[in-house]
């Protein structure tokens, strides 16, 4: 097996709060793994902490094969984060902002032209201020953004949330190419029938952990 | 890095570019300044001519620290700040790169003001050469201090106005140099000049270095 | 220990007193204002050096991976409180002095603009301290921070010191002269253990100010330990 992801009673705070309170987890290249659970389980962060956004208190994460704590640049490089906020730049164009998101993670422009027509954004749309999108629109740069990078690991928080039901397909769709492609999938959602169905595996949160259960299954799994 | 450097400072000016903040809204306000000191002291006594390199030098802090404070409330916005760590780009990138184009703004404001005060307080802007080297020395000075204390001041709820009480202090040996440079420029004694230059040389060259160092450990702070 | 420290600053703090009130002669150009000198020279060094000295070592230390302690932040953070007090109370003695001898409040001499830089150097760097945020993120914010400020102490010193050089002799300069040559026998004792007192008043004031920090972060542990078993007992409520 070859682990992308890899927690080891993982803690990491947000301010005083314990957001995660001792994670382990294993994820094997190619795998697309739910994680669902209520709010405030510590999905997002569980997202979050895997590319490095919130510190580990304790404990050990690794991701791609590095240990986050002194690989972070060179593991950011490699995953594409599809967070609640977008990472936007309301002045800039569509394709500006897709061209600054390949640029940073290594890529060509081509790779940003190639995900404004996967998107169906090209055209029109691909010379408009982001500030002037509708929120929907805004959704579809966003996957754009990531996209354009050419993740190996794509971590994608509530992605169906705020799109169409053509949004919807093209982002199932995208998902499966990309485990077709070699990718990892992590999509932490609450549409679990949905998600459920791209995913090989899922996993249960709650009070900061994978709940038990779920570790159970997925050791007879691996 | 270098390449880094250059795509953020090529993303924030487009940023500005479109926006228009810094033409619409800090020019005006540096010509503002420049206009209520006329205000402030007598104009018929020859007091602007002979403070006019002091009121010049305050004018360019006080938009110094619109830009800066722009500079990063264009990453605040769309949790752009944590796009910018996801990207995997070099800190000491992102620091040459956003000070670049802080620096890149100040020297068009500061043109532009040259002009307002050989018009508004009839300054004879004699020793064009040490003007010049002043300018370019105290732009990045400040532009690069200035960058410091704005990440550290980013995200923080009170950052409005605990950027103006971190920046201004440490900045007043800035303000004092480049005031001395330009009187002796303009009052045409610029062999006097020079020591003041190589304390405003010594200062940005102190606070570049202290940016690339330290702001990869002062972005990746939740 | 802290008590005996304790006893041996009052007591000499009391000996300074005496020796400056009572025993060390008035100048004999400057009269009694003088006997400010021993206050005011002993805090002017606690709080340039001694204080701002340990802030920025502290936050050194603290950033250097193999020295990280908590420790060190909060040390760095006791000592520019004290710093700040000592600063302005510097500050606030050469001004009444000032008055006495040369009849001005304040004057932009060299020395006395690098102190009131310094105090709000220092002033933002507690505004920084005291902004809400975990401890390690408060911690690396500010060992950052004071170090920028330690670099840019000398650099404002410098500016300072031939900004009135160029214009006109500092008036310090001549009071140092009338000062030095002359000082000796019992002036000299007097400010010598004015110095030592004042410096054994700083630790004191350093260690108690340290503890306190200590016991509040100790009882932030304590709060992150019950936080963690809440969050883990979060997870029973919900079916498997």
């Amino acid at each position: 097996m070859d682990p992308v992801v890899r927690f080891r009673s993982a803690v990491s705070l947000l301010g005083r709060f314990p957001a995660l309170a001792g994670v382990d987890l294993d994820v094997a290249r190619g795998e697309a793994v739910l994680v669902q659970g209520p709010n405030g389980a510590g999905k997002t962060t569980l997202l979050r902490a895997c590319a490095g956004l919130v510190g580990i208190a304790s404990g050990e994460v690794e991701v791609l094969g590095c240990d986050l704590r002194r690989h972070r640049r060179a593991v950011r490089r490699r995953v594409g984060l599809l967070g609640h906020a977008g990472f936007l730049y309301d002045d800039l164009t569509v394709l500006d902002n897709l061209r600054f998101s390949a640029r940073a993670a290594g890529r060509a422009d081509g790779d940003a032209r190639g995900a404004l027509a996967r998107l169906g954004l090209d055209g029109r749309l691909a010379d408009v201020v982001v500030a002037k999108l509708s929120a929907g629109q805004r959704r579809r740069v966003a996957i754009a953004a990531v996209v354009a990078r050419r993740p190996e690991l794509w971590l994608l928080d509530e992605p169906h949330a705020g799109l169409d039901s053509a949004g919807r397909d093209l982002l199932d769709s995208l998902v499966r190419e990309a485990v077709l492609a070699g990718g990892t999938v992590l999509i932490a959602s609450h549409e679990v029938e949905r998600a459920g169905a791209l995913a090989s595996r899922t996993v249960t949160m709650a009070g900061g952990r994978i709940h038990p259960a779920a570790v159970r299954e997925a050791a007879v799994v691996a | 890095m270098w390449r880094d450097a250059l795509l953020v400072a090529a993303k924030d000016l487009r940023v500005e570019a479109r926006s228009r903040v810094a033409t619409n809204q800090v020019a005006p306000f540096a010509a503002l300044v420049l206009v209520l000191f006329a205000f402030a002291l007598d104009p018929d006594r020859g007091v602007l001519g002979r403070a006019a390199a002091g009121l010049f030098w305050l004018a360019v802090l006080f938009s110094a620290l619109l830009a800066v404070q722009r500079s990063f409330a264009l990453e605040a916005h769309d949790d752009a700040r944590d796009g910018l760590r996801l990207s995997g780009l070099d800190p000491a990138g992102i620091f040459l790169g956003k000070a670049g184009a802080v620096a890149a703004q100040l020297a068009v404001l500061e043109l532009l003001l040259t002009g307002g005060i050989a018009v508004l307080y009839g300054s004879d802007l004699r020793g064009a050469v040490i003007l010049a080297v002043t300018a370019v020395a105290a732009t990045v000075g400040l532009a690069a201090a200035g960058t410091v204390y704005g990440v550290i001041a980013a995200g923080l709820r009170v950052r409005e106005t605990l950027l103006p009480l971190l920046i201004l202090p440490v900045v007043a040996p800035v303000l004092l140099a480049a005031t001395k440079a330009w009187d002796a420029g303009l009052s045409g004694a610029s062999g006097e000049g020079w020591p003041w230059v190589r304390l405003l040389a010594v200062f940005a060259t102190v606070y570049v270095g202290f940016g690339v160092l330290a702001f990869g450990a002062l972005l990746e702070e939740t | 220990m802290t008590r005996v420290l304790g006893i041996v600053t009052a007591a000499l703090l009391a000996v300074t007193a005496v020796m400056a009130l009572v025993v060390s002669p008035p100048d004999a150009v400057q009269g009694d204002a003088v006997r400010l000198l021993y206050v005011h020279v002993p805090t002017a060094w606690v709080a340039m050096y001694l204080s701002f000295g340990v802030t920025s070592l502290a936050s050194a230390l603290w950033l250097w991976p193999r020295t990280r302690r908590r420790s060190w932040d909060l040390l760095a953070g006791a000592s520019a409180e004290i710093g700040v007090v000592f600063i302005a109370l510097t500050l606030a003695v050469g001004s009444i002095w000032g008055r006495a001898t040369w009849g001005v409040w304040w004057t932009w001499d060299a020395r006395l603009t690098t102190t009131a830089v310094l105090l709000v150097l220092y002033l933002g760097y507690l505004a920084l301290r005291r902004v809400p945020a975990d401890p390690d993120t408060r911690a690396r914010r500010s060992a950052i921070a004071a170090l920028l400020a330690f670099v840019d102490v000398p650099i404002v010193h410098q500016s300072v010191v031939w900004w009135r050089t160029l214009h006109q002799q500092a008036s310090v300069l001549e009071e140092n002269r009338l000062l030095h040559p002359t000082i000796h026998g019992s002036m000299l004792w007097t400010l010598l253990i004015g110095l030592t007192a004042f410096t054994l008043l700083y630790f004191w004031l350093l260690v108690h100010r340290f503890r306190l920090a200590r016991v509040e972060d100790e009882a932030e542990d304590r709060r992150l330990e019950l936080a963690l078993a809440e969050r883990r007992a979060e997870a029973d409520v919900v079916p498997a």
